[in-house]
Order: structure tokens, then C-alpha cells, then sequence
């Protein structure tokens, strides 16, 4: 067992954890954050997509160990406080950009990691920065309208499917 | 996942003692190495960590050569290799945006996957391998399917690329996979021209000499016509054919040379 002690959604937290725990299982059941999901468990869907020290990575290919001292983000933090959604999530609800939600609270990591690069990404911009992240629902054009209506563009501007 | 130990040196000396450990094998970016573990088809007892090793992370221009640390990351290579941009673009177009941002370009070329884009970009920009010991020519390096020149407890800490006049990465992408079906880097220098395709041998990265000759006498997309890669030894799968990837090399190493220009 090793300590380890990272800043999680602005919370400092503190664990003994086994070295071969993974960060998405350091998350799920040692701070119980189930809002990251594992999905393939082989580092291709993007389910467990979360911020370390700001960038996108894939939590299920990552050791809690190695994220030592970082600032890490997770769906948890996204909405206010109060429960009231972010721009990226509520234009997820608005432009039905889910079905199931189970990639949903890594398709919006990716999308703030997505904005804060490119803060009005073009459609292929989109298609291109979420190829990590796999929807077996909606078939995309959803997601993609909700990211580019949370960048504050006309969606309209998106040829219709 | 089993249990095994992980140790996070800081310095290149402190990874090389931590590796004398016959036990213990280095993880870089992990993004090949830990699915690799969840797949037991390694079963280490210590990962020595590299990613906090600062001496790992730079990127210079020296003596026209672009040298990049081992422990630099695809998406950080890309945005810092305005030098070389085929370099920069072929960093860029591995996997998806998060493994860019802790796959690591010593991690690809110690691992050295037949279908990884990092090992074309060495050979064909005759790169030298620099690791805790020695320095290994390209040529030297990449000894077959996930076979290279290290030994044991050796790392990886720079690479330094030559950079050519012109060049250019042209890679059939496996959509699932996102790792090359086929890719061919083609680098033109002052004094030669030189070709190296990843994703089709079955002993993983090789130079096609006979296009390197054809473009050495004239660099354009004709001087390939009518060239042709023998099928044996091509690799075989659900995804192509030794056929299908003995004609992708041809087509992708004319597009190449068009875009190199």
C-alpha cells in the first residue's frame, strides 16, 4: 500500500491505495465517484475520460499512484454546486445528445477538454477530437450538435443528418 | 489486476538502478504496457515509473538535428516540432486525444508495435536512439516484431532526428485500432532519399530500398511507376491481405512523395 494524495474536483484527498490500482478504480471505489465508467476497460471508449492536471486521459489506462500531487476533474465537478448543469451538459439534454448515458460523462470531459483548446471547434474538429470516445447509441450527430451548440455556435450552421 | 509494485525515480540513474532488478520492467505513458498487464501477457513485480524524470521531457534543436526526449508525449511533440512538421503531423494523427496526452514517443519505440508510426518516422529520418549506455543508429535498432536492440534494464532517453528537406508521413489508418493498416515515411536529404513503411512486415518496420533508389534519381510519384513490394513476409489478418498491403505500400509512398513535394 502506498499514500497517495491528488486534488479532486478542488477537494484534497488522501487514500492508502494498492500501486496497481488503477485511477479509475481509485475514483469509483475508494472515493466513490461512479460518475467516470469503465467501459471497455482497454483504454478505446473513452467512458472513463477524465482531466489530470488539465488534459484529457483515459483513467482506466493510468495508475492512481501516477497522478500523485495532481489536480484531477471529474463529471462530479461539472455541474454548479447547486445541481444546475454547465453549458456543455445542458447542451448535451438540449440537443439529445444521449440515449442510454453510460459514454456520457466522458464524452462531456472530452468536450471541456475539446473547448479549451479550440474554443469554436468546426464539425470536423469535433468528429476528429472525439474519436476516443465511443456512443453506441446515438449515432453522433446529437453529440456533435450538443458540443457545438456548448461552444456557443448556431447548430444550424450543421448540415441536417 | 495483480499485485506488483510501482517505483517512480526521478532521475535517469535512479530508473537505470531500479531496472537492475530482473523483476522490473519500465512504464512509460502505460498505454500500450497496461493493457498489456490487464492482458497478463506481461506479468511484472515492479513498474518502474518514468514519467516524473524532467530529463526525459525536453525538446531541442541541435546541430540540425530535432532532439526529443523520451518521456515528451505524442501531444506535446506535436505541438512543439514546428522544425520538422512531418514529424509533428504524424504525432498528432496517433490514437485518440487523450493516449496522445501520456503516450510518449521512447514508450512506442521501446515497445516497437509492427504497426506503430514512430518506428517510420526514425527509420526513414535515419534517427539515432540514444539510451542510458549508447547511441543506436535506426538501422541498428528495430530487430523485428516488438524486437529492438535494447538489453535489459536499458532506456531510452532521447531521440534525435536528423531533419530532412522535405518529408512526409502518409498512413492508412485502422479505424478501430487507429494504429497504421500501412504507413510510409518518406524523408528526402541533401544527399539521399530514404522510405520506411510500418503496419505491413511480419518483422515490423524495414526500409523499401528499391523506391529509395527510384526517388534518389528523381523524386517524384513516376519514378515509383511500375515498382512493386514482394508479398512475402506481408502480414496477414481480418484487416488486409499480404496482397492488399504490398499495393497500399506503393499507393501511400507515391501520396507521400506528392506531399513532400
Amino acid at each position: 500500500m502506498t499514500q497517495v494524495s491528488m486534488v479532486v474536483n478542488g477537494t484534497a484527498v488522501n487514500r492508502d491505495v494498492a500501486d496497481q490500482t488503477l485511477l479509475v478504480d481509485f475514483l469509483r471505489n475508494d472515493l466513490r465517484l461512479t460518475g467516470t465508467h469503465v467501459g471497455c476497460d482497454t483504454s478505446q471508449c473513452g467512458a472513463c475520460l477524465v482531466h489530470v492536471d488539465g488534459l484529457a486521459v483515459k483513467s482506466c489506462t493510468m495508475f492512481a499512484r501516477e497522478a500523485q500531487d495532481a489536480e484531477v476533474a471529474t463529471i462530479e465537478g461539472q455541474a454548479d454546486p447547486d445541481g444546475s448543469l454547465n453549458a456543455i451538459q445542458q447542451a448535451f439534454q438540449t440537443h439529445h445528445g444521449l440515449q442510454c448515458g453510460f459514454c456520457t460523462p466522458g464524452m462531456v470531459m472530452a468536450t471541456a477538454a475539446l473547448l479549451k483548446e479550440t474554443p469554436k471547434p468546426t464539425e470536423h474538429e469535433i468528429r476528429t477530437y472525439l474519436e476516443g470516445n465511443f456512443c453506441r447509441c446515438t449515432g453522433y450527430h446529437n453529440i456533435v450538435k450538443a458540443v457545438f451548440a456548448a461552444s456557443g455556435q448556431d447548430v444550424a450552421q450543421i448540415a441536417a443528418e | 489486476m495483480y499485485p506488483f509494485e510501482i517505483t517512480t525515480p526521478l532521475t535517469i540513474d535512479a530508473a537505470v538502478q531500479a531496472l537492475q532488478n530482473e523483476e522490473a520492467q519500465p512504464l512509460a505513458g502505460g498505454q500500450t504496457l497496461i493493457p498489456t498487464l490487464k492482458a497478463r501477457l506481461a506479468m511484472p513485480e515492479v513498474l518502474v515509473s518514468l514519467t516524473g524524470i524532467k530529463e526525459l521531457q525536453s525538446i531541442a534543436e541541435r546541430d540540425g538535428q530535432l532532439c526529443v526526449g523520451a518521456g515528451v508525449t505524442h501531444a506535446n511533440l506535436a505541438k512543439q516540432t514546428a522544425q520538422y512538421p512531418a514529424l509533428a503531423a504524424l504525432a498528432v494523427d496517433i490514437g485518440d486525444p487523450a493516449v496522445r496526452n501520456r503516450g510518449t514517443i521512447g514508450g512506442s519505440l521501446a515497445n516497437n508495435d509492427p504497426a506503430a508510426c514512430y518506428p517510420a518516422a526514425a527509420l526513414a529520418s535515419a534517427a539515432t536512439i540514444v539510451t542510458n549506455a549508447r547511441a543506436i543508429a535506426a538501422d541498428d535498432y528495430f530487430l523485428g516484431m516488438f524486437e529492438t536492440a535494447l538489453d535489459e534494464g536499458e532506456i531510452i532517453t532521447e531521440v534525435r532526428f536528423p531533419i530532412p528537406q522535405a518529408a512526409y508521413y502518409a498512413k492508412f489508418t485502422q479505424p478501430a485500432s487507429r494504429f497504421a493498416l500501412v504507413g510510409v515515411f518518406v524523408a528526402r536529404f541533401a544527399d539521399a532519399v530514404r522510405v520506411a513503411v510500418t503496419g505491413a512486415s511480419e518483422e515490423g518496420v524495414f526500409r523499401w530500398l528499391d523506391a529509395e533508389t527510384a526517388l534518389s534519381q528523381a523524386f517524384s510519384a513516376q519514378a515509383l511507376d511500375g515498382l512493386t513490394v514482394p508479398t512475402e513476409g506481408m502480414m496477414d489478418d481480418i484487416h488486409g491481405t499480404p496482397d492488399y498491403r504490398a499495393h497500399l505500400i506503393a499507393v501511400l509512398t507515391k501520396r507521400a512523395v506528392i506531399a513532400a513535394g
